[in-house]
């Protein structure tokens, strides 16, 4: 299977790097990706949901958006999520159902705190495949 | 080892190197990078001359695009940028204060020795990360309303004195007296709040920690004595926290909002991140208000948490808080856009002062800096990794003069937390400290290892660069024994 995700090193913060068939599933793959910095995705299980609709002014601004709003809910609802369904996606407008459940200290372990993704080495590519990159604050 | 930074950087002295405008076009100003040669060859590798570079390109940007001695690579703006816009065709950029809106560091004074708290660390250390709350996920004990909460933003240090945590001699000896003014939590979004109300009173994760030292050497005893420090081997508490969650979500409510002002004023960039508005627009000014009550919140925070050290310090050492003499030296901020007035070609002038990742650094006898301090300038403190040592400064006439009033913030990464995860193992590092007779506590070994020594710059070797530069000098050095990191 080709991955659907990478890590890439940066010196005072984290990027990644997304990988899919369409958008849908890179957007997807980029949010896993976010979630992988914070806990093992493995030990997270599907129990609840959470419905998000975004518009933005181009695809970029609506990655860095979509991802910034799961950091919201995982401050606020301390909701781990490891499965995105991206139901619509075009360049200014995203619906998505993300899959996951509350942080239980008994069973996630906390990794990385990430304070928000920027706009720095932000791409969203369709040369290619589609792949995206987003700069994590951490 | 090649230095291709040779051919970029022109050299002005020893610890002054010029990025000229040809270097990238639609530079507006040159850069000028405060370092010495031995540093520069990091620099060069983590790509932040384009970073400097990239600054210059900022509408009203005046002087110089500048680089303190501990920048690394960041997003947008480099981490240890200033630059300084002028208020009236000038630009504020979010990203050039950064995330963590008026992350900062406050230092306390004890009467105690060395000697008295060494028995007691362990039992201090655990008292600590007992009574601030730390850690990725963790909740504050304060509950406050939505209506409190904006009393927070509005009056930030203030608030929490009157609210029983801390004394008003604190207030005093915090930068903008912990209150910044034209806070307006009507220009901050509900989920800002929503973040902010349960994380009040925490100290955070990543490089935020609360750590106990001691005095290990005096640079300048008579400066040290007007900051309560008589001799080596008092002990002294840092802390190092900012805005936690509120201040991240005005920062990236405001960028999408500048991504669109970039638009509307037709402002060319060479990075999305820089994103701006100008100063005077009233996407600027609301962006200041924003900032304000993020920096208010910051100030709350370490105020609360300044309140649980003396509680633990107290309920260790059996001895009344008057005894302990734990009283608060200053408290810095290093992430900040403050509007700031200074002379231009001889002209008096307005402008917006962007720290990211740096100290706000006033010399004695400036008006803004609190009267016990005001013969010998403002205190800069500056923390280090937690294996080596952190510093006392000071803010000098030569900073007023060419670094708009700012020097250093800390050590600077060399190394990335994933290549600090995968080399260094977080029992190790703590054996490692133990070792070196320094405690430490910590909810997650993985971020122990992230901020281990070896993945910083030594502080010892910025602070000589600011130092020998003038930008600030020194006063007094601490060592840690005890650290409790989030």
């Amino acid at each position: 299977m080709e991955k659907d995700f990478e890590i890439v090193d940066h010196t005072a913060d984290v990027g990644i790097i997304a990988y899919g068939a369409d958008m849908n599933q890179a957007f997807a793959n980029a949010a896993r990706a976010l979630f992988s910095l914070i806990t093992e995705l493995d030990d997270v299980d599907e129990v609840l949901h959470r419905d998000t609709e975004l518009t933005a002014p181009d695809e970029e601004s609506l990655l860095v958006e979509w991802l910034n709003e799961l950091i919201y809910l995982f401050d606020v609802e301390n909701i781990l999520f490891k499965r995105f369904d991206i139901t619509q996606l075009n360049n200014t407008q995203l619906k998505a159902r993300s899959y996951g459940e509350k942080v239980d200290s008994s069973k996630h372990k906390l990794k990385i705190g990430v304070k928000a993704a920027t706009y720095h080495m932000l791409k969203v590519d369709k040369d290619d495949g589609c792949k995206v990159q987003v700069l994590f604050d951490i | 080892m090649p230095a291709p930074w040779k051919e970029v950087v022109r050299k002005i002295d020893d610890y002054r190197w010029e990025i000229p405008r040809s270097y990238k076009q639609g530079m507006s100003v040159p850069g000028l990078i405060f370092t010495s040669e031995s540093m520069l060859n990091h620099i060069w590798e983590e790509q932040v001359f384009q970073q400097v570079a990239n600054v210059a390109f900022l509408p009203g940007i005046v002087d110089h695009s500048l680089a303190m001695p501990d920048i690394h690579w960041g997003y947008g703006f480099p981490i240890g940028g200033v630059a300084a816009t002028r208020i009236k065709d000038g630009v504020v950029s979010p990203g050039g204060v950064g995330f963590d809106i008026n992350c900062g560091v406050r230092l306390l004074r004890t009467n105690l020795t060395e000697e008295e708290v060494r028995p007691k660390i362990e039992r201090l250390i655990n008292e600590l990360f007992v009574s601030i709350p730390s850690g990725l996920g963790s909740k504050g004990k304060i509950r406050v309303s939505d209506r409190e909460l904006d009393e927070v933003l509005v009056k930030g240090s203030q608030w929490a004195v009157r609210k029983g945590y801390g004394e008003v001699e604190d207030v005093v000896v915090t930068e903008e007296s912990g209150c910044m003014k034209g806070a307006d939590p009507d220009k901050v979004s509900s989920k800002a709040k929503k973040r902010g109300i349960p994380q009040l009173g925490t100290l955070g994760s990543g490089n935020h920690f609360l750590e106990v030292a001691v005095v290990a050497e005096i640079y300048d005893q008579e400066a040290a004595r007007t900051m309560g420090i008589g001799d080596v081997g008092q002990v002294v508490v840092w802390i190092h926290t900012g805005s936690r969650g509120f201040g991240h979500q005005v920062c990236s409510d405001y960028l999408e909002l500048m991504g669109e002002a970039v638009k509307r004023y037709g402002i060319s960039l060479p990075d999305r991140q820089l994103a701006c508005a100008p100063v005077s627009s009233p996407e600027g000014k609301d962006y200041l208000a924003a900032m304000a009550c993020a920096a208010n919140y910051a100030w709350t925070n370490r105020q609360c948490i300044t309140h649980w050290t003396r509680e633990s310090f107290v309920k260790v050492f059996g001895k009344s808080l008057s005894e302990l003499g734990l009283e608060q030296i200053y408290d810095v901020c290093h992430n900040i856009a403050k509007i700031e007035e200074y002379t231009i070609d001889g002209d008096k002038q307005g402008l917006c002062v962007h720290r990211k990742g740096a100290t706000r650094a006033f010399p004695a006898g400036h008006p803004d800096i609190p009267d016990i301090y005001r013969n010998i300038g403002q205190p800069v403190l500056i923390p280090g990794d937690m294996g080596r040592c952190s510093y006392i400064l000071l803010g000098t006439e030569t900073a007023m003069k060419e670094s708009f009033g700012s020097t250093c913030h800390g050590a600077g990464r060399v190394q990335s937390r994933a290549a600090a995860r995968r080399s260094l193992r977080g029992v190790d590092v703590a054996r490692a400290l133990a070792a070196r007779g320094i405690t430490v506590k910590t909810g997650d070994m993985g971020s122990l290892a992230e901020e281990a020594s070896e993945a910083y710059k030594d502080v010892s070797e910025v602070v000589d660069v600011t130092h020998n530069a003038g930008i600030s000098r020194k006063v007094a050095k601490a060592t840690p024994i005890g650290v409790i990191k989030g």
